[in-house]
């Protein structure tokens, strides 16, 4: 991978990849961040933040008309040291990690009616991942979730989301002073799930924040993984896996704001679509404040299109407040599998399911191996197997 | 003994306006062991035979026969020809992104052996195969073909050749774009390959300069899309001699 580049705010990047240089991660959003869901207009679909996002598919998560009728079961399953805790809203922790961009996370947050904090106390180091079950049993869903880590507290939190639901839920991360948190989100939901969701990370000073967020199911996923950085010092990689299957909408809309000295943050997220009106959305926003001199940051997105009639919105946005930096960069591409490769790995008697297969292997090998977790790895890649049976099927 | 035989083979492309026949009735037997060159002008079809024979989609055979021990070739699939033996080094082989080199080479020969090479005997097999063709062991974890230069590209064919052992190789064009340093190790390549005595070889070429090293039992003139007469070496000192022309007069070129 190429190394990071200064590349100014607006510029195009390499790849078949347009690039909305017009906006900028400032004006894009259409109204300001709120926790009142009443401060955000019901969206027409021609915003900036929604123009993507087909609207009718919400199940009415954008205009009020869902209503939450439980039908999520959540288990925990957490080493003894531990401590988890069922607050209000007005609890000082639920919330503080970022305040909802959107009308449907702002919903998510007015609508909620307790919110699940699970606390690794200071100086703890688990050895055992905490794993959140999320199970959809077909009903409609409000959530807030927070996972604070104490100073120096080091833990991996694996939050897997399966069957079918209407849910929209936030997450929040809050990091103390040298914590290490590492976060697996799987989206597994089955083909009618629709999941909507604000995943904020607050790093504290000289903390690392690692997060693997894998979509493979729902009619529609649309997450919003966002980074703020406390105190200087601070560190976030962030890596991405979805595999878009026909009809399937995917859409994973980053912000990384550098507003204090001297953090780094990377990203890497990579597609795999295949089947007829299958649609990615990857919006990756930086914005590196004036404050933020010495930041380290570098962005990347490819996808891969396996089969005519899928769809990839890849939209690299870096502004850039200061020239006082290490590095910034970004990059997008999408490729295709195409007749040519397939012929070549053919003609050296590798079927052509096996030839797919390959491919799609070593495209997410490098993601997967990020995660750490064994089992979490052989599940998903026994997934990634099962897709590419389905489609050849 | 393996044998391909080809017969009155036809071959078109789909152009703009409508198929184009560019395989006009080919008629070629190449055995087990021996070496066949084949010569021509560009655009006379000598590609165009090699990817047919391989199975590219891009061609669809109009007539004529393929078979390999009296087994239809015609009828088989891509990968299905290459597990049967037929083997067709590229002259631009593609890039696969995310896959790498040892990675394929594995796949590769798993599928075309029937079964996965031990691990260790895979290992030494490859090392010794790649510091044969003067190869770079990090090439083993480079994508396939990905940044590779012209000459690093063929050295990766023939090392596929070495390992895969078929029974009928074709090389199309194996020595085009390489300096005579690349020409001579590739060659040794597919002369260490020959001298099994299990392969028969069908070398398609521009240029003479590849005979030096790889010497031909049969040469091959091939113009406007068949082969138009056929003798032993000393027909490529007569092409090295005289050049196409006496075959392309009269417009008889595509």
């Amino acid at each position: 991978m190429a190394e990071a580049q200064n590349i100014p705010a607006g510029s195009t990047t390499t790849g078949s990849i347009a690039v909305a240089a017009e906006s900028t991660v400032a004006t894009r959003m259409s109204a300001p961040p709120s926790y009142d869901v009443a401060d955000f207009p019901v969206p027409h679909g021609r915003e900036e933040e929604w123009r993507f996002t087909p609207l009718a598919r919400l199940k009415g998560l954008h205009d009020g008309t869902a209503v939450g009728d439980g039908g999520i079961l959540v288990t925990v399953e957490a080493p003894a040291d531990v401590t988890q805790e069922t607050v209000d809203r007005d609890d000082p922790r639920v919330g503080k990690a970022g305040t909802p961009v959107d009308r449907v996370a702002a919903q998510a947050y007015t609508s909620f009616e307790k919110a699940h904090v699970v606390t690794v106390p200071k100086d703890t180091q688990l050895t055992e991942p905490i794993r959140i079950g999320v199970q959809g049993q077909g009903g409609t869903a409000f959530g807030h979730q927070v996972i604070e880590l104490g100073a120096f507290a080091e833990a991996v939190v694996v939050i897997d989301h399966t069957g079918d639901a209407t849910l929209a839920a936030n997450v929040d991360y809050l990091l103390g002073d040298g914590a290490k948190l590492t976060v697996v989100s799987v989206q597994d939901w089955d083909d009618t799930a629709v999941h909507v969701g604000q995943h904020n990370a607050l790093i504290g000073r000289d903390a690392s924040f690692k997060s693997v967020v894998v979509t493979f199911g729902g009619d529609l996923v649309r997450l919003h993984p966002r980074v703020a950085y406390a105190a200087p010092g601070g560190e976030a990689e962030l890596y991405g896996l979805y595999f878009t299957e026909a009809g399937q909408h995917q859409e994973h809309r980053l912000m990384v704001d550098h507003s204090v000295p001297n953090c780094r943050s990377h990203v890497t997220y990579k597609g795999a679509l295949q089947g007829d009106d299958a649609h990615a959305v990857w919006i990756g926003d930086v914005l590196i404040q004036a404050s933020a001199t010495g930041t380290d940051t570098y962005e990347l997105n490819r996808n891969l299109v396996l089969t005519d009639g899928a769809r990839v919105d890849s939209v690299p946005n870096l502004e850039i407040e200061t020239g006082e930096i290490v590095g910034a960069g970004h990059a997008s591409a999408t490729g295709r599998f195409d007749d040519e490769q397939l012929f070549y790995l053919m003609a050296r008697g590798i079927p052509a399911e096996e030839a797919r297969r390959l491919v799609v292997r070593g495209f997410f090998a490098e993601l997967i191996q990020q995660i750490g977790l064994p089992d979490v790895e052989e599940r998903l890649m026994r997934k990634i197997e099962a897709e590419l049976e389905a489609a050849a099927a | 003994m393996a044998t391909l035989e080809i017969h009155d083979l036809h071959v078109s492309v789909e152009a703009e306006n409508g198929p184009r026949e560019i395989l006009k009735g080919v008629d070629l037997t190449v055995k087990q062991g021996e070496t066949h060159a084949i010569m021509g002008p560009n655009g006379s079809g000598k590609s165009t035979l090699a990817y047919s024979l391989a199975g590219h989609p891009k061609y669809t055979i109009t007539g004529g026969t393929v078979t390999l021990d009296g087994e239809d070739v015609l009828e088989m699939s891509v990968d299905e020809r290459a597990r049967a033996g037929v083997f067709l080094a590229m002259q631009y082989p593609v890039e696969v992104p995310g896959v790498s080199v040892s990675n394929f080479l594995r796949t590769s020969a798993t599928a075309v052996r029937g079964e996965a090479p031990k691990l260790r005997l895979w290992v030494k097999e490859v090392k010794e195969a790649m510091e044969r063709l003067q190869m770079d062991p990090a090439f083993a974890e480079r994508n396939v073909n990905e940044g590779f230069s012209g000459g690093e590209k063929k050295r990766h064919e023939i090392l596929q050749l070495e390992l895969l052992k078929p029974k009928i190789a074709i090389l199309d064009e194996t020595d085009s774009g390489l300096d005579v340093d690349a020409l001579r190790t590739v060659s040794e390549g597919v002369n260490r390959v020959r001298e099994s005595g299990e392969v028969g070889t069908l070398l398609i070429t521009h240029y003479t300069r590849i005979l030096r090293y790889i010497k031909p039992d049969q040469v091959h003139v091939f113009a406007a899309g068949r082969i138009v007469e056929s003798g032993g070496a000393e027909l490529a000192d007569k092409l090295e001699a005289e050049g196409y022309e006496e075959y392309t007069k009269g417009g008889a070129t595509l």
